[in-house]
Order: structure tokens, then C-alpha cells, then sequence
């Protein structure tokens, strides 16, 4: 199929729900860029456009790894692969490394590039992937306080405390 | 700092912001009479918190503690107010979208949420927008340099007492992929209306596109720019450095610059008559319309401003303008007038404000040109 819009071959085939009554657009990757990131009042453009992406880029694995890859969920702030493709947002810094394998087409498709080659932080200038063990602590502390154990609630703010000493963190 | 807790402030300053016309809209620097704005953001997060998205209430309320009391600390003596967005009143939040001192987006979310802002509202720091931390400079005319400057070392100096999530190879780590590595985002707003008189402006809004640059409108629903207003700014963030992005961005303004004195002066020299009727008709309404919606005020301003640039209008001044085009939109109209108005009413008093303001400029000047 062609792209609606140039005579490109469509990849990306849209169901546009927001205009009373759904509209089909089938688009090439450029276009759908282009009519993807147009500000809508109800989408935020970005997050629309990621999740269309992700989608997309998701499409081309079969039925069994797509519903394995969704249930997939991140191992410190519990979102799934599913929840990232729905809002386009991610659920946590360390969504970048669990998620890696993923996230990296989808990058590369957005950026044209996939290294960092500006501004580095003074301290942790090689990553504070270590300091996401803290926001798993934090929930984990929460379900214990959920579940009415004080103890192992205790025992893990401890915990939390022990890393932020060690890290610097106040 | 005053010694009073902050939010305290707030009544005051937004007051005080209802009559001034805020940075942005100066209508000075370099470029001014098309270049209205340059602003520059970072888009930052804390490395042991979870984004927005799978955030706790608790997690919002500590992130937006931690932010506000280290940030307040830094800028300590710069005399910035907090205002908590989440006890806002939706007209005031509206009044601050209006501004461009927070986005639509954190103006309607949930959740604990703030901006700290600096009373010349070049600085505007929104916490827990999109990301945990969104520092932003705003500079009248085209001055990207200077505002990245500021940015940057703000950014250096709430780097010391905070620590934000970061990647070896991807860089700063964003809730979304679109803003991962430099989290930087370069805009400049213009104003071009001899392009869209002369419809090359879709032409020159399809080339920027081709050069990864986006486009938006001003106050614009949709992809429809308001007031002839555009929005530039780069969307790759990721594999350029911070310098290299200012000068994709700031390359790329001069060429469009020239492109609308170009279309001007055709305009001028082509069809001169044709001009001087429009701008004078949409300044003759401007001064006589009994109700007025936000869209044909933004609509005849524009051609108003273009007309006093172009030396067509003579008793009228730029920053006269730019501020009718932020004390025209609905929420500083209501903010001005003291209550909430429906549409109708709205139109109805807009429509007084302009009469006043330029009927009242227009016979103040004619009194001085008689001394």
C-alpha cells in the first residue's frame, strides 16, 4: 500500500479516534513523523508518537514474543513493556537498561544516533543505574507497609538509609 | 528570599504579573521585530525516583520536596517564588500557560506539582512536569546564547545538591525516548506574516521539517499557528552535543529572517495599496469592534505588528502590541476584569480593553505631537 500522503510504501497504518468518528490513515514512516508530532490538544505529540513506534517496531516480532515481550515488566518500577507502548512514557531510569534490547531501534529511529555526546554530570559521569535500587526499596517498603509488615518494612528502610549513605544522597 | 514561606507570595506576584507583559513578549533584543522569543529547557530527572508515569502520590510529593527546598536553597537572594500548581485555580494556572511560565500539560495534570519562577520571568524551573525537573530560559528576541548560558549553569548548580539519572552511552535519562541524552530542547519563536500572506510558508515549514527541525504554533490548536506565530525548535536531543543543537537551531533563523523581509518587501513594493488597507482595517477594527473573539484579535494583531514594523502605522509601538497579544488571551482578560466571564462576555470585554488601550495610546500620542 501506498503512503496516503507521498507515494512512499505505507508502514504505518493509523486509526485516528479523536475526530468523532475513526478515520483510517495509512501512512509512510516520514509522514507518520510528521503527522504524528503535530501538536494535538488531547495527546501529548511525543509520548503519541513513541508509542506508535513502539508499536510499530513491536509488529514485526511474532504473536507469542510480542504477548512474552508485554507481560515483560521492569524489575524496579514494575511498568511493562505494554504500558510503554500504550503511553509512549517510561516508568523509570532503569527502564533504559532492562528494556534495552527494545528501547534501541526505537531510539535510533528518533535520534538518527545512539551515543550521548553532550554534558556529563561531575559525579556519577558513568551512570547512576545503581541508585534505581533505591526506588525498588521504596516500593518494596510500601507493599510490606501494605501487607502490615512492619518489620520487614523497617528492616528495608534500613536499607534505603545504608544506600543513601553510601551513595552521598541525603 | 523573602523570609515569608513562598507560596504566600503567590496572590501578589500573579497580581503583579496581570500588568506586565513578562519577558518573552518585551519586544526587545536583537531581531525583535521578527524574532519574538528564544528560549532553551533541560529536561531532568532524579536518578532513585521513578518517572512521573509510575510514580507514587508519595514519590510526587518527594520528588517535588526535595526539588523545591534544594533549588529554593541555590537561588537563594534571586528572590524566585514557588507557586504550588497543584493548589492553583484553574484560572491562574490558565494565566500561567498564557505566560509560557508552565505547559498546558502541567497546568492540567494531578498530583503534587510546582514552578519556581523569577520575578523577570526569564527563568521558569516546572517540577514534576513530564519529567521531575524542567529548568527553562526565556529571553526577548534572538538570543540563544545567552539564555544557554544561564540554563547551563543553573543546571551545573542544582547538579551539585542533587543527583540526576544518567547513562554512560545514552546520556541524561528521560520519561520519554524523544528528549534522552542532552534532554535539550532549543526553540525560537517567530513572527512571520508575509510568509503566510504570500503562502510560502508551507514551503518553508516543509524544509525545516526535512532538517529534523519541528514547527509549532503559538497559542495554536492543531498544526494552525495562531497570530503567525511559529515555533522552531530541534527534535533530535540524543548524538549532538549541547552547542551543536543551539546551532542547528540558530543556523537556521537567519535564513528565515531573510526570507520575511523578503516577503515584505515584495509585499511593500508589489502591492503597497493593498498592504496599508489591510493593516489599516485590521487596526480599524481593532479600535471600534463591540465583541471580539481570541482568534480575530490574534488574527488583526498580527497584521497590526507587521504594519508598525513596516512604518505603516505610525502612533503605535511593539511592546504595545506583544503585550495586547498576551492581555487579550481568556485567562489574563478574566484576571484583569476580577472574575471568571463566559465566552460571550469574554468577546464583549476583550472587545472594550482594546478600544481603550488603543484609542487611549493613539490620542495620548496625538496630545504629544501637538506640544
Amino acid at each position: 500500500m501506498k503512503c496516503q500522503q507521498c507515494d512512499r510504501q505505507a508502514t504505518f497504518h493509523i486509526t485516528e479516534l479523536t475526530g468523532g468518528k475513526p478515520q483510517e490513515l495509512h501512512l509512510c514512516e516520514e509522514c507518520a513523523r510528521v503527522y504524528l508530532t503535530q501538536p494535538n490538544e488531547e495527546a501529548p505529540s511525543g509520548a503519541a508518537f513513541v508509542g506508535a513506534l513502539a508499536q510499530h517496531l513491536a509488529v514485526s516480532q511474532t504473536a507469542e514474543e510480542l504477548a512474552r515481550l508485554d507481560r515483560t515488566a521492569c524489575p524496579v518500577c514494575g511498568v511493562t513493556f505494554y504500558d510503554f507502548r500504550n503511553q509512549g512514557r517510561l516508568g523509570c531510569p532503569h527502564d533504559y537498561v532492562g528494556f534495552s534490547k527494545e528501547l534501541e531501534p526505537l531510539i535510533l529511529n528518533i535520534h538518527g544516533e545512539t551515543e550521548h555526546c553532550g554534558k556529563r554530570p561531575k559525579r556519577y559521569d558513568q551512570g547512576t543505574d545503581r541508585l534505581t535500587d533505591l526506588i525498588r526499596l521504596r516500593r518494596e517498603m510500601q507493599e510490606a507497609v501494605d501487607a502490615e509488615q512492619y518489620e520487614r518494612a523497617s528492616e528495608i528502610r534500613d536499607e534505603i538509609k545504608a544506600i543513601q549513605q553510601s551513595a552521598g544522597l541525603p | 528570599m523573602s523570609s515569608k514561606p513562598p507560596e504566600e507570595d503567590f496572590a501578589a506576584l500573579l497580581s503583579g504579573l496581570a500588568n506586565t507583559s513578562g519577558e518573552w513578549l518585551r519586544g526587545s533584543g536583537p531581531e525583535s521585530d521578527i524574532v519574538i522569543s528564544s528560549r532553551i529547557r533541560l529536561a531532568r530527572n532524579l536518578a532513585d525516583y521513578p518517572f512521573i508515569s509510575q510514580a507514587s502520590s508519595a514519590d510526587r510529593q518527594a520528588v517535588a520536596k526535595i526539588l523545591r527546598e534544594r533549588i529554593v536553597d541555590i537561588l537563594a537572594g534571586k528572590n524566585v517564588t514557588y507557586l504550588d500548581v497543584a493548589q492553583l485555580e484553574s484560572l491562574d494556572r490558565q494565566f500561567l500557560v498564557e505566560r509560557q511560565l508552565i505547559s498546558r500539560e502541567h497546568a492540567e495534570s494531578e498530583g503534587a506539582r510546582g514552578v519556581l519562577i523569577d520575578p523577570q520571568e526569564q527563568v521558569s524551573l516546572m517540577i514534576n512536569e513530564e519529567d521531575h525537573l524542567r529548568v527553562q530560559v526565556m529571553h526577548s528576541g534572538l538570543d540563544l546564547q545567552k539564555a544557554w548560558e544561564q540554563v547551563n549553569v543553573l543546571d551545573d548548580l542544582i547538579e551539585e545538591r542533587v543527583t540526576f539519572a544518567f547513562h554512560d552511552q545514552l546520556g541524561y535519562l528521560t520519561a520519554c525516548p524523544t528528549n534522552v541524552g542532552t534532554g535539550l530542547r532549543v526553540s525560537v519563536m517567530l513572527h512571520l506574516p508575509a510568509l503566510v500572506i504570500t503562502r510560502q510558508i508551507e514551503k518553508v515549514l516543509r524544509s525545516l521539517q526535512k532538517i529534523s527541525l519541528a514547527v509549532r504554533g503559538l497559542y495554536g490548536e492543531g498544526s494552525q499557528a495562531m497570530g503567525d506565530f511559529y515555533q522552531i525548535s530541534n527534535q533530535i536531543t540524543l548524538g549532538r552535543s549541547e552547542p551543536d543543537l543551539l546551532k542547528q537551531v540558530g543556523d537556521v533563523v537567519p535564513v528565515l529572517i531573510d526570507y520575511e523581509r523578503r516577503a515584505r518587501e515584495f509585499l511593500v513594493r508589489e502591492s503597497q495599496q493593498v498592504l496599508h488597507d489591510r493593516v489599516s482595517r485590521a487596526y480599524g477594527i481593532l479600535r471600534t469592534a463591540q465583541t471580539i473573539s481570541s482568534e480575530e484579535t490574534m488574527h488583526l494583531l498580527s497584521s497590526v505588528r507587521m504594519g508598525v514594523n513596516l512604518g505603516l502605522i505610525g502612533d503605535l509601538e511593539i511592546p504595545k502590541i506583544n503585550e495586547l497579544f498576551i492581555r487579550t488571551q481568556p485567562a489574563h482578560l478574566q484576571k484583569m476584569v476580577g472574575n471568571e466571564l463566559e465566552t460571550a462576555d469574554r468577546n464583549i470585554e476583550r472587545a472594550r480593553y482594546l478600544r481603550l488601550y488603543l484609542n487611549r495610546k493613539s490620542s495620548e500620542h496625538d496630545a504629544e505631537g501637538q506640544n
